[in-house]
């Protein structure tokens, strides 16, 4: 092993052996004598500052999942999920409308994002990988991930409820959509080009046209990627609050039209969290467990979704 | 010649133009929204700009019933809190990325804690808040009473000290920019040849030393994209930082006090605002825009030359 080393790192070159011997006992006692317990001390250190902090943050973690299962336990029954929301200080009652809201307003939202935001992706990625507009889609569609959620709604307001006039389960559908739609495109473009060149190449080999291609081959191929980023939007836009809060805004009762203030599971979180009432915050414990739940079913079905495929 | 089987052959290949021009539509609409966006907030705020020009900026009054509106203070409590969160996050999002790209614990145990990291970015923003409320905000409050009573004195230790305060809402918003920060560091570090670390083990460095020597400096770009990243993400956090940080546009030094930030200050007023606060809300959400659009596009630029220098190593 040794006699290999030499050749190879002095390149065949004859070395003087009264010279190298001492040159590399100098240098493996220079480790010895300086640097090597100290070297070593400091790299344990390291290592165990850095495995510390990454386990520090499973603490976090465990105390919102603990703290979300207890208090939200009790009172997680059938009758939560068929009444609507006690009034301020009463006992009782669920969270029906809220749940059906959320879940009307993630689909009405769906509804609008998904066809815009998986179009889009092949067109940048099928049709003009290169052309301008798809590197404005590309870079436009990173921005809109950035930009805050709270901002969807602020356009939700200024486009649906200040025309309309009144909050609305319309207003809420629209600002989810804006927030859904990035992250549809940017995985459907993914899904997209992880599909083999070689199955377009054969589309066409057998006379197919591009539509055909894309139709028969490409989308039945990429569909369960593209399935695991609208899931993955589904549960972000179950969660969001911000966007709902003032497009939505809250009722105790139940919608009779799209066109009226609706719940959602989120905002009620937030009008329950901030009052002096036990009982209601104990609701918004219960209706957190829902949440997260759901947000976590959603997730795990994704990544199950995709590890399928892949 | 146009017998009926060629002229459905012919729909058929003529179709292919018109899914192209809808997919182009879509194409064009994604990019129109961000534009819609803006130009519908500015409109919107436009009453609100035209009366109050710049000043609207380093004005510190907000005080609706009197038609006076400035966001100052919310200004600084967006980047106070943003930048304290960074603090915090910045090493412990470091940490994990290492940890997540390095063989110190067995593969489970780093898969267990990349999972908790991305879980960490699937809890909802609200439900956060709760989870501050009942949590964070009795430990800050004990830490701050402690604190204030040894080195009052300084300004950002000054007293009283609240539960809904900067720091509160500073360390959930850590935790919640923890995901963002840790994916992009890692991708990061993941990015650097191994060929570099090998060649830093063959001269004799030690594990921290190649870290420290040769994988992160070459990894340092992307760890400052993803760290501008986070930090655009944190400015515009709204729900947990407007429950726990308490709402207010008085100015302070300390961490203990209550603050403020601009997406705190939309949700807390946009649902019951009229007239020239509609306005002035529509202002301040386009100040939030433009700081939160500027931050995401460094971000994205300083991310895309680091893929081309890591592209030239390899």
């Amino acid at each position: 092993m040794g006699a290999a080393c030499d050749t190879t790192t002095h390149g065949g070159y004859p070395m003087n052996s009264g010279t190298a011997e001492p040159a590399i006992g100098d240098f493996l006692g220079g480790i010895h004598s300086k640097g090597t317990g100290f070297r070593s001390l400091i790299n344990r250190i390291l290592t165990v500052l850095c495995v510390g902090l990454s386990l520090l943050t499973l603490v976090p973690l465990f105390s919102i999942i603990f703290l979300v299962v207890k208090n939200g336990w009790p009172l997680l029954s059938w009758q939560t999920f068929v009444e609507l929301p006690p009034a301020a200080g009463m006992v009782g009652g669920g969270f029906a409308n809220a749940v059906v809201g959320t879940l009307v307003m993630v689909g009405l939202g769906l509804a609008i994002s998904a066809p815009v935001g998986i179009l889009a992706a092949i067109y940048i990625n099928e049709y003009a990988p290169n052309a301008r507009l798809s590197h404005a889609v590309r870079l436009v569609a990173k921005l809109l991930t950035g930009i805050p959620s709270i901002i969807c709604g602020v356009f939700a307001f200024a486009v649906i409820v200040s025309t309309t006039g009144t909050f609305s389960a319309y207003a809420g559908a629209v600002a989810l959509s804006v927030l859904m739609l990035p992250t549809i495109l940017l995985t459907a473009e993914q899904a997209l080009l992880s599909v083999q060149s070689s199955f377009r190449e054969a589309s066409y080999g057998l006379g197919a046209t591009k539509f055909q291609t894309i139709t028969r081959i490409v989308l039945p191929d990429a569909l369960p990627a593209i399935m695991t980023g609208v899931m993955l939007a589904v549960a972000r836009a179950a969660g969001e609050t911000a966007p709902l809060i003032f497009t939505a805004l809250f009722s105790q009762f139940w919608a009779q039209s799209l066109n009226e203030p609706t719940a959602s599971l989120s905002v009620l979180i937030f009008n329950f969290s901030t009052v002096p009432f036990p009982h209601q915050i104990a609701m918004a414990w219960t209706a957190s467990l829902v949440l997260v739940a759901f947000v976590t079913v959603a997730n795990v079905l994704a990544q199950w979704v995709f590890s399928k495929k892949y | 010649m146009a017998s009926p089987n060629e002229s459905t052959l012919q729909v058929g290949r003529r179709l292919p133009d018109l899914f192209r021009i809808l997919c182009w539509i879509a194409g064009a609409g994604v990019v129109l929204v961000l534009g819609w966006i803006i130009v519908e907030i500015a409109q919107s705020a436009w009453p609100a700009i035209s009366k109050f020009g710049l000043e609207f900026l380093s004005n510190s009054a907000w005080v609706p019933n009197r038609e006076r509106f400035g966001v100052f203070p919310f200004i600084i409590g967006t980047i106070s809190s943003s930048a304290i969160a960074m603090l915090f996050a910045f090493p412990l999002g470091l940490a994990i990325a290492i940890f997540l790209s390095e063989d110190f614990l067995p593969l489970p145990v780093r898969q267990t804690v990349r999972f908790v990291v991305e879980m960490l970015a699937a809890i909802p923003s609200v439900v956060y808040g709760l989870w501050g409320i009942f949590v964070v905000i009795p430990i800050v409050k004990t830490i701050g009473d402690w604190t204030t009573e040894r080195f009052g004195t300084v300004p950002i230790f000054e007293g009283p000290t609240y539960g809904n305060s900067l720091l509160t809402a500073s360390l959930v918003l850590a935790l919640m920019i923890l995901p963002t920060l840790t994916a992009i560091s890692r991708n990061a570090l993941a990015a650097v040849p191994p060929a570099l670390r090998e060649g830093a083990y063959a001269l004799g460095a030690t594990r921290w030393e190649a870290i420290l020597g040769v994988i992160l400096p070459t990894a340092a770009p992307g760890v400052v994209a993803a760290t501008i990243l986070a930090l655009g993400r944190a400015m515009g956090e709204t729900m947990a930082v407007a429950m726990l940080i308490g709402n207010s546009s008085r100015p302070s030094w300390s961490i203990f006090a209550p603050s403020g930030t601009l997406a705190g200050l939309l949700a807390n007023q946009f649902g019951e605002a009229s007239g020239l606060q509609v306005n002035s809300l529509m202002y301040a959400a386009l100040i939030l825009v433009v700081i939160t659009l500027g931050v995401n596009l460094v971000g994205e630029w300083v991310l895309r030359v680091t893929r081309r220098r890591t592209e030239g190593i390899r």
